[in-house]
């Protein structure tokens, strides 16, 4: 069972390269004309391609750098002058900060609040933590951004409503200018979640099982937290993981409004330069950090969930 | 305390009880209506009523319990002296599990996935009794000998969802048997289960009333349950009780029209006549209206009954009945009228199934190289049989048996592994659906168990009944709407039922449609696929006629699957026992049921229950469930009573001929019961 | 004795009706709806009730206050801001209002028929999407983006596209799920063409969940509209857009806060007021909504 998820998990990650590589060969241009520029003809382009190898096939080219990125090195940028590993780094750092602030805080907080929301349903919490979800949920991310910089930093100005700092700076120094933003993607994060939680919640609370644990005359808060809960919390750990994905997109808007120097914002800006090796890596290593984490979940699934194990164990 | 105190006070008592909810116009429907019963110490009480009479409400609120959405109207319930309705949480939480424990109806589903079975246990222990927590391990697995269930200790470690049905039911008991409680509540513990384990497990509940004098409050549809474990029978119908007695008087000689009804409509093993079918269903909830509930199907009603509500009164016989014309109901007979004659069928035959060998499981890659497709573990193995024209050839078996493969592989929905399946005239029936032809499409058609399914929910009965005219037919227009017409009449269903969605028709009509969708392609087989299981006791009766109604018309053969032998035995000519896939007996009805059986039949036989207090049932085999037949030998050896030896595990059983094409598949030579 | 012949049309239209009333029933539905269809009625006749033309530069009004000449005041180049609220959702709508039917009917068709298809082929077709679903929704866009330009003619192909994608699993559960049931194999068995089974049995079961995904799908694409404009990949200047105008008026905030706020009042109540009706709509239609994915 684990064998296959995992070859499945890196049959994915290599259909991902396959179609990033060709998503960015649709790019017109290649790294010759976004380097050489208006230059971009003749001769002068002739021995740009040869010198970086662009008049192999197309195929040469996907092995060679699929090749070269499973060994940890994606090469480097379109004006030839920098490791892209390197250029990476510290923007994979700075994201990464982001992300696990926002998870720290978001999934835990989402917990609490579904289980909260869904316990004391249609009472005055749940109306209004369901309502301040649905407001989260569908405003865009930008949208939610700018108004918290409204509130936050231009009313009240309590913290900084765009980074300044530099993309290699130590960590310490992205303080407190990161919380603003780990608070955005909190926001839509824990929303979503919740959500999903509170759902299940719900359902299981109407469960037969439940309904005999009562007969049983367990107490009320024995039967939330050994019966209800464990039942319930299984399909929040897919939830929790769509979400994460949706943090590696969400993350580009985010850090475009408040100015983070990330992979994000990389990513976008590249595009724009045409700096297509950038491009192709960044995509493949935020499909792959996708796919780890979907791994994870389900291999979470499996363990929690004894329907799942011990099939496995009875072949009959 | 004094004796007197004790015998004063009714144990369980349910004073003028009304529950119901609160509707659209906000007014208050009714679930329950003016309930007054009492249950004393170590009496074991019956509840009878079908869906839709309160029964399961009623069980609940013994425990001071309520679904979500039902309220009190008025009334008490209260045990040993405790109202139930107005006791805090905390004190109720002592009494539940602890005093009066309840065995749910469908256990799979009440046992918590994520814990283990004996961790499930423990807590009930750990509740309810003052015993150390170290001691737990060991009374748990106490319990579960007290339940008869084989290695406990392993069970202990398991997953609700690892274990059978049957096993689920008992550790339910069990669970409920840790609190060692004075009274028990059992809502429909035996629905849904095999005979042999549903025979099985009454038999355990009543040794453990007798042995431990818990009171019983039993609630089911089914008599033959009944009459087996309880001394008291209620019987309920619309949220009302309508008959209260003895377990002799309400099952021998019910003193209401509608029990009477009821009692007419379950086939029995010794009546060799058709069920009579009790027409109409019951008023939903709220739509009583002034009169009797039952005025509407009741054949002895009269005008006053449909004004004046009936009280319940004691007779002489000391049973109470709500009904005006008590004294009447000897009118309506216990059984039914249309006797089920052995018919004369041409020999011309219309089905000839050969070595048909089918398996759901794909052979794997692996297997397909290595040549090992074919292995004897195939879900049905080499059956050969054939089929008369006109004639009602019954499948019976349990779970596992094979029987709705069968049917399925005969419908094109299944090829088989190998085998041959031949039709009126020798010519061979093509596996496949798409490989018919449209002629051998429509002599063969498939009636499925459950309505709610097998009906399209967003399709109108016209719609539903259009599709097989038009394809096969190609009716459209007038000529469609008249032969549409024409059909619901022959299923006695209004013409107005046309516009309506499947949702708005009962469990009973929609099994009609079913029917008459499958005769608009004037077949000349019918499959039915346990038809009659998925629905309430005296409907089954009205489906069962019709089916005799209309083969007479149309000289139709059915092949009749079902769990059910009494329901087999009433409309079959000839029926076929299977075990694990593989043929075990085939013959005429009377010579199946009769006294010469394969060991298996014999075993199945014994555990029907008649709804008769005086019955007991043979249990001779116990009621392990098997995963998958036995690679060589009989199908059977593992449970089989009558074993030789060895020669069962190894070699295939013979064939035994008897008169009138019965046969037997056996290593015994003497097969008489 | 004599049938109608006419039950099917009063079948369809009633049900319909009920739909529609039974979501209206509920306080949610009925906010939600009105919010939809007054921003679609606003969408047309906006043009006609706006107090001036949305290109007019007014150098002398730059960033003011609300006034009685300008309700909501002026933006950084003097242009009125009611104006442009009132209108920035017209390409929006239009936009998405196309993309999202053809997004679901060509997911939903694919969806369907790999449903049907099983085996191998499904197979290999879900871990593609799989893979296809791990890339941030960005990077596709802008990748098509960037290749074929910003035009409505590249962006509704694009979004329906990639928004169809999603709704090939949804289609394809769905499918799954009728597929197994009674009356499917009952329609087999009688030997109806996959065709038939397809239109008659199956369609009509799956539509339903396809109508809330719909609905569904229209919101999330709007977000990802608003957001490409946002990030200077969608609607080109000097079209009024709501999210051309946040980031805009984005630095200016602290002089002029109305020149966000007023967009995004218009854009979030839109996204709201869908979502509202398509949960409504699921209530109505009996659809079970557990499941909520981001993308």
């Amino acid at each position: 069972m684990l064998l296959r998820r995992l070859g499945l998990g890196a049959i994915t990650v290599w259909l991902v390269s396959i179609i990033i590589f060709v998503g960015v060969e649709m790019l017109p241009g290649d790294a010759c004309t976004a380097f050489l520029e208006r230059e971009a003809q003749g001769k002068l382009l002739e021995n740009c391609r040869e010198d970086l190898g662009l008049n192999r096939s197309a195929l040469v080219r996907y092995a060679d750098w699929a090749g070269s990125a499973v060994r940890g090195d994606l090469g480097v940028s379109a004006n030839g002058q920098k490791q892209i590993s390197e250029l990476v780094g510290y923007r994979l750092r700075n994201t990464l900060l982001l992300a696990s602030g926002a998870m720290l805080v978001g999934i835990p907080l989402a917990l609490f609040l579904g289980v909260v929301a869904a316990l004391w349903r249609d009472k005055l919490v749940d109306i209004f933590v369901s309502t301040t979800a649905i407001f989260a949920m569908t405003i865009p991310e930008f949208v939610s951004a700018t108004l918290l910089i409204l509130v936050f930093s231009v009313w009240l100005g309590w913290v900084p409503g765009i980074v300044l700092t530099s993309a290699d700076a130590p960590l310490i120094e992205f303080f407190p200018e990161v919380l603003l933003p780990i608070a955005v993607l909190t926001l839509v994060m824990t929303a979503h979640i919740l959500r999903t939680v509170r759902s299940s919640v719900i359902e299981t609370l109407a469960s037969d099982y439940a309904q005999m644990a009562t007969l049983k005359g367990v107490p009320y808060w024995q039967i939330v937290f050994r019966h209800i809960l464990p039942n319930a919390l299984l399909p929040t750990i897919n939830v929790v993981a769509l979400t994460i994905a949706w943090l590696l997109g969400g993350v580009v808007v985010i850090e475009t409004v408040f100015n983070y120097p990330g992979l994000g914002r990389m990513m976008i800006d590249s595009i724009s330069d045409r700096d297509l090796p950038v491009t192709q890596a960044i995509a493949l290593i935020i499909a792959s950090v996708y796919v780890v984490v979907n791994l994870a979940a389900d291999i979470l699934t499996m363990l929690a969930n004894p329907r799942l194990r011990t099939v496995h164990m009875r072949k009959g | 305390m004094k004796p007197t105190d004790v015998k004063a006070r009714d144990f369980l008592a349910i004073n003028d009880l009304s529950i119901g909810f609160r509707g659209r116009a906000g007014t208050m429907v009714p679930v329950l209506r003016n309930i007054s019963l009492t249950v004393q110490r170590g009496e074991s009480v019956g509840l009878v009523g079908e869906s839709g009479s309160g029964k399961s409400t009623l069980a609940l609120s013994m425990m001071g319990y309520l679904k979500t959405g039902l309220k009190v109207i008025e009334g008490s319930v209260s045990f040993d002296g405790i109202e139930m309705f107005s006791q805090a949480r905390k004190s109720l939480e002592t009494i539940r599990g602890g005093r009066l424990a309840l065995i749910p109806q469908n256990s799979g589903q009440s046992l918590t996935p994520t814990l283990r079975i004996g961790a499930q246990i423990a807590e009930a222990l750990k509740l309810h009794s003052s015993l150390a927590e170290t001691a737990h391990s060991a009374r748990v697995t106490e319990l579960l000998s007290q339940v008869r269930l084989p290695d406990p200790s392993t069970i202990s470690e398991r997953y609700p969802h690892e274990l059978s049905g049957g096993q689920q039911q008992r550790v339910a008991i069990a669970m409920a048997l840790a609190g060692e409680p004075e009274a028990l509540l059992l809502d429909e513990p035996t629905t849904g289960l095999d005979v042999t384990t549903q025979a099985h497990i009454l038999e355990l509940l009543r040794d453990l009333a007798r042995d431990t004098g818990m009171a019983m409050v039993y609630v089911s549809h089914d008599l033959g349950a009944i009459a087996r474990v309880c001394d008291r029978v209620i019987v309920m119908y619309a949220g009302e009780v309508v008959l209260e007695g003895s377990a002799k008087q309400v099952l021998r000689d019910p003193g209401h029209p509608y029990a009477r009804g009821l009692l007419a409509s379950i086939p029995q093993l010794k009546d060799t006549h058709l069920p009579r079918a009790l027409d109409g269903r019951p008023p939903a909830p709220g739509l009583v209206g002034n009169g009797c509930a039952f005025v509407d199907r009741c054949v002895i009603a009269t005008e006053n009954c449909g004004t004046a509500r009936p009280e319940l009164t004691q007779g002489p016989s000391g049973a109470k009945t709500r009904c005006h014309h008590a004294d009447r109901v000897d009118e309506i007979p216990l059984i039914g009228q249309r006797e089920v004659h052995e018919r004369n069928l041409p020999e011309t035959i219309s089905l000839n199934l050969d070595d048909l060998t089918i398996s759901y499981a794909r052979p794997s890659l692996l297997e397909k190289l290595r040549g090992r497709e074919n292995q004897s573990t195939a879900t049905v193995d080499a059956i050969t049989l054939a089929l008369r024209k006109g004639e009602t050839l019954g499948l019976v078996g349990e779970s596992g048996s094979g029987k709705s493969t069968i049917l399925k592989s005969l419908a094109g929905l299944l090829p088989p592994l190998h085998g041959t399946v031949d039709v009126a005239g020798g010519t061979p029936l093509p596996a496949r659906v798409e490989d018919r032809s449209a002629a051998q499409l429509r002599q063969i058609q498939m009636i499925f168990q459950n309505p709610d399914e097998s009906l399209n929910p967003r399709q109108t009965i016209a719609q539903i009944l259009a599709q097989p005219l038009k394809l096969y037919f190609g009716l459209s227009g007038e000529a469609l709407n008249e032969r549409s017409a024409q059909l619901l009449e022959q299923v006695r269903l209004g013409v107005h039922y046309l516009d309506r969605l499947p949702s708005q028709l009962s469990g009973g009509e929609k099994q009609r449609v079913a029917v008459a969708r499958a005769f608009a392609a004037e077949p000349d087989l019918v499959l039915c696929d346990e038809i009659t299981s998925a629905l309430d006791v005296s409907v089954q009766a009205a489906v069962l006629e019709l089916l005799d109604d209309l083969r007479r018309e149309n000289d139709t053969s059915y092949v009749f699957v079902s769990h059910d032998l009494a329901v087999v035995r009433v409309l079959s000519d000839r029926v076929a026992v299977l075990y694990q896939g593989r043929l075990c007996e085939i013959g005429p009805t009377k010579d199946v049921y009769g006294e010469t059986s394969h060991p298996y039949t014999e075993v199945l036989l014994g555990a029907v229950l008649e709804p008769d207090p005086d019955f007991s049932p043979t249990l001779s085999a116990n009621d392990a469930v098997e995963l998958s037949p036995p690679k060589a030998g009989c199908p059977f050896q593992r449970r089989c009573p009558k074993r030789i030896g060895d020669v069962c595990d190894t070699v295939i059983p013979p064939r035994r001929d008897f008169a009138d094409g019965h046969t037997i598949w056996c290593h015994r030579e003497n097969l008489q019961a | 004795m004599t049938v109608t012949t006419s039950y099917h049309r009063p079948r369809r239209l009633a049900r319909f009706g009920t739909v529609i009333s039974d979501i209206l029933a509920r306080p949610s539905g009925a906010i939600g709806l009105t919010l939809v269809l007054g921003h679609l009625v606003l969408a047309f006749i906006g043009p006609f009730i706006v107090p001036y033309d949305f290109t007019e530069m007014n150098s002398g009004l730059m960033l003011s206050k609300p006034s009685a000449a300008h309700w909501l005041g002026a933006d950084h180049l003097g242009r009125d801001t009611l104006t442009r609220t009132l209108l920035g959702g017209r390409e929006a709508i239009l936009v998405t209002g196309i993309a999202t039917p053809l997004a679901v009917l060509w997911g939903g068709l694919v969806g369907i028929f790999f449903g049907l298809a099983g085996g191998r082929v499904d197979e290999v077709l879900m871990r593609v999407v799989d893979a296809f679903l791990s890339l941030p929704w960005i990077l596709k866009m802008l990748v098509l983006i960037v290749t074929f330009g910003t035009g409505i003619e590249v962006l509704i192909p694009t979004l329906a596209f990639f928004y169809g994608i999603p709704v090939i699993r949804i289609a394809r559960a769905a499918t799954h799920d009728v597929v197994a049931r009674d009356f499917v194999q009952a329609a087999r068995a009688r030997g109806h063409s996959r065709g038939t089974i397809i239109r008659r049995e199956l369609l009509p079961n799956v539509r339903d969940a396809l109508l809330v995904e719909g609905a569904m799908r229209w919101s999330w694409m709007l977000l990802a509209f608003s957001s490409l404009s946002f990030l200077g990949f969608g609607v080109s200047p000097p079209t009024p857009d709501w999210g051309l105008m946040i980031a805009d008026a984005r630095g200016f905030m602290s002089f002029s806060p109305l020149g966000v706020l007023a967009p995004m009042v218009g854009l979030s109540s839109l996204i709201i007021g869908i979502n509202l009706t398509a949960d409504a709509l699921a209530k109505a239609l009996g659809i079970d909504r557990a499941q909520k994915a981001p993308v």
